[in-house]
C-alpha cells in the first residue's frame, strides 16, 4: 500500500478581512481519522478546501502525500445525465469502478441526477469518492441530508477506509462515530 | 491524455448533444436570421447587398458567437467540477484548452456551413464566399478562445451573461477588422492577419481562463 500522510503546521485561514482560525496543527498517518467540529462559520469548509489545495493558506504549511478525494455540497455530477452515466465520467478519469450497490443506489442507475433527492445526491457523491480510490478522504459535512441508515453507512465506509490504511479528515457539526477518530474543535483556534 | 480525452468527450456531449446545455443550432440559426433580415432592411439592391454582404456575415458571426457564452464555464463551476479536476491534478489550463477546442467544434464548422445559405440570401458571388469561408476558418478559433476566456472571467458574476457579451465585442474587433478587411480589394493579407489574431487569442486563453477559474475560488 502506498504511503500517505496529511499534516498541517501552524495553519491560518483568512476569508475576506476575517481570520477564521490560526495556529492549527495536526498530522494524520495511515489509518487515522480526524473529525473537525464546530459551529457554522468557524471555517470547517475552508479548512477542507485548504487541505485539498483549493484555497491558499493565510499562514502555515500543508503537507499532503497521496491523492485526495473530496465530498462537499457539490455532487459534481451532470444533472441531466442518468446517475450511472454521470458517475461513469469520473470512473473513466479515475480508472475505478462505480459503487452503486454499496451505497444503496442500484435501483437509481437510470434516473437523471436532477431528480435525485438531497440524500441520494450525497450517496452518489460518496459513490464517486469510492470509485476514485483516493488514499485521503476530505469530507465536508458528509452526513448532511442523509437518513439514519445513510449516516451509519458513511461511518462504516470511513471505518473501513481507515482500516485499509487510508486517512480521513471530516468536517461536520454533527457527531461522527468512527472508532479511534480524533476530534478537534475549530473554535478553539479562533484568533 | 486519457483524462483530456474524457474531458473532450464530455464537453462535446454537453455542447453538441441534443441541446443538453442548450442550442448547438441556436448560433447558426441566429446567424442566418441576421443574414435574412439585412436585405429586408436595406432593400433589394443587389450590387449594394453583394458589396456589403461579406461584412454583414462577419458581424452576424461575431454576434452568434456571443450566444453560448453563459453556458461555457459557469455551470461547471457551480457543479464543483473544477474542484474535482483540481484534486485529480488536472490543471485548469488544460480544462480550458479542451473547452476551447470543444466550443470551436460545436460552433465553428456549423457557422461556416450556415455561411453558404447566408451568402445566397445576400447575393454574394462564389469567389467572395470563398474568401469569407477562409476568413471564418481563420477567425472562428480566435472567437472560440475569446469566448471561453471571457466566459471564465465573468463566471459567477451578477449579470455575467450580459457582461460577457459586452466584453467580447470590443475584444473581437481585431478579428472583425482583418476578417472583413480581407474582402476589400487588395485585402488578401487579411486572412493571414485574422489567423495571427486567432493564434494570439488561442495562446492566451488557457492561461487567462485558468487563472480566472482559480481566482473565483478565493
Amino acid at each position: 500500500m502506498l504511503h500517505c500522510r496529511l499534516a498541517a503546521t501552524d495553519l491560518a485561514c483568512r476569508r475576506g478581512d476575517r481570520v477564521l482560525f490560526r495556529g492549527l496543527s495536526f498530522a494524520l498517518e495511515p489509518g487515522q481519522a480526524l473529525h473537525v467540529a464546530g459551529a457554522n462559520g468557524v471555517g470547517k469548509s475552508s479548512l477542507i478546501r485548504l487541505v485539498g489545495g483549493l484555497l491558499r493558506p493565510f499562514a502555515g504549511q500543508i503537507e499532503r502525500h497521496g491523492a485526495a478525494g473530496l465530498v462537499d455540497e457539490h455532487p459534481a455530477l451532470d444533472p441531466h445525465l442518468p446517475l450511472a452515466r454521470a458517475l461513469a465520467f469520473w470512473t473513466r478519469l479515475d480508472g475505478g469502478a462505480a459503487q452503486l450497490e454499496r451505497l444503496g443506489l442500484a435501483g437509481l442507475a437510470d434516473v437523471p441526477v436532477r431528480y435525485l433527492s438531497t440524500g441520494q445526491r450525497k450517496r452518489a457523491a460518496l459513490a464517486r469518492l469510492l470509485g476514485q480510490q483516493a488514499r485521503i478522504w476530505l469530507l465536508d459535512e458528509p452526513l448532511n441530508g442523509l437518513d439514519r441508515e445513510g449516516v451509519e453507512l458513511v461511518q462504516a465506509l470511513t471505518t473501513e477506509h481507515c482500516a485499509g490504511g487510508g486517512i480521513c479528515l471530516a468536517a461536520s457539526h454533527q457527531s461522527f462515530a468512527v472508532p479511534g477518530m480524533a476530534r478537534i474543535e475549530l473554535a478553539d483556534f479562533a484568533p | 491524455m486519457t483524462a483530456l480525452a474524457a474531458l473532450l468527450r464530455r464537453d462535446l456531449a454537453l455542447l453538441l448533444g441534443g441541446g443538453r446545455r442548450g442550442g448547438t443550432v441556436l448560433p447558426p440559426l441566429f446567424f442566418l436570421a441576421v443574414a435574412m433580415l439585412y436585405p429586408f432592411a436595406v432593400g433589394p439592391d443587389a450590387p449594394l447587398l453583394a458589396r456589403t454582404g461579406g461584412g454583414v456575415i462577419w458581424v452576424a458571426a461575431l454576434l452568434a458567437a456571443i450566444l453560448p457564452l453563459d453556458r461555457l464555464i459557469e455551470p461547471d463551476l457551480e457543479l464543483g467540477m473544477f474542484d474535482q479536476w483540481a484534486l485529480r491534478g488536472i490543471a485548469e489550463e488544460w480544462v480550458i484548452a479542451v473547452r476551447v477546442l470543444a466550443h470551436w467544434l460545436a460552433f465553428g464548422p456549423l457557422l461556416m456551413l450556415a455561411a453558404v445559405p447566408a451568402s445566397a440570401l445576400l447575393g454574394i458571388d462564389a469567389s467572395t464566399l470563398r474568401t469569407v469561408e477562409l476568413g471564418l476558418l481563420a477567425g472562428t478559433p480566435g472567437l472560440a478562445a475569446l469566448g471561453v476566456t471571457v466566459a471564465a472571467l465573468t463566471a459567477g458574476l451578477r449579470g455575467g451573461a450580459a457582461l460577457a457579451g459586452l466584453l467580447t465585442i470590443p475584444l473581437a474587433v481585431p478579428l472583425l477588422v482583418f476578417g472583413a478587411g480581407s474582402l476589400a480589394p487588395g485585402g488578401a493579407g487579411g486572412i493571414a492577419l485574422t489567423g495571427a489574431v486567432s493564434l494570439v487569442l488561442l495562446a492566451i486563453a488557457p492561461f487567462a481562463g485558468g487563472a480566472a477559474v482559480r481566482g473565483s475560488r478565493q
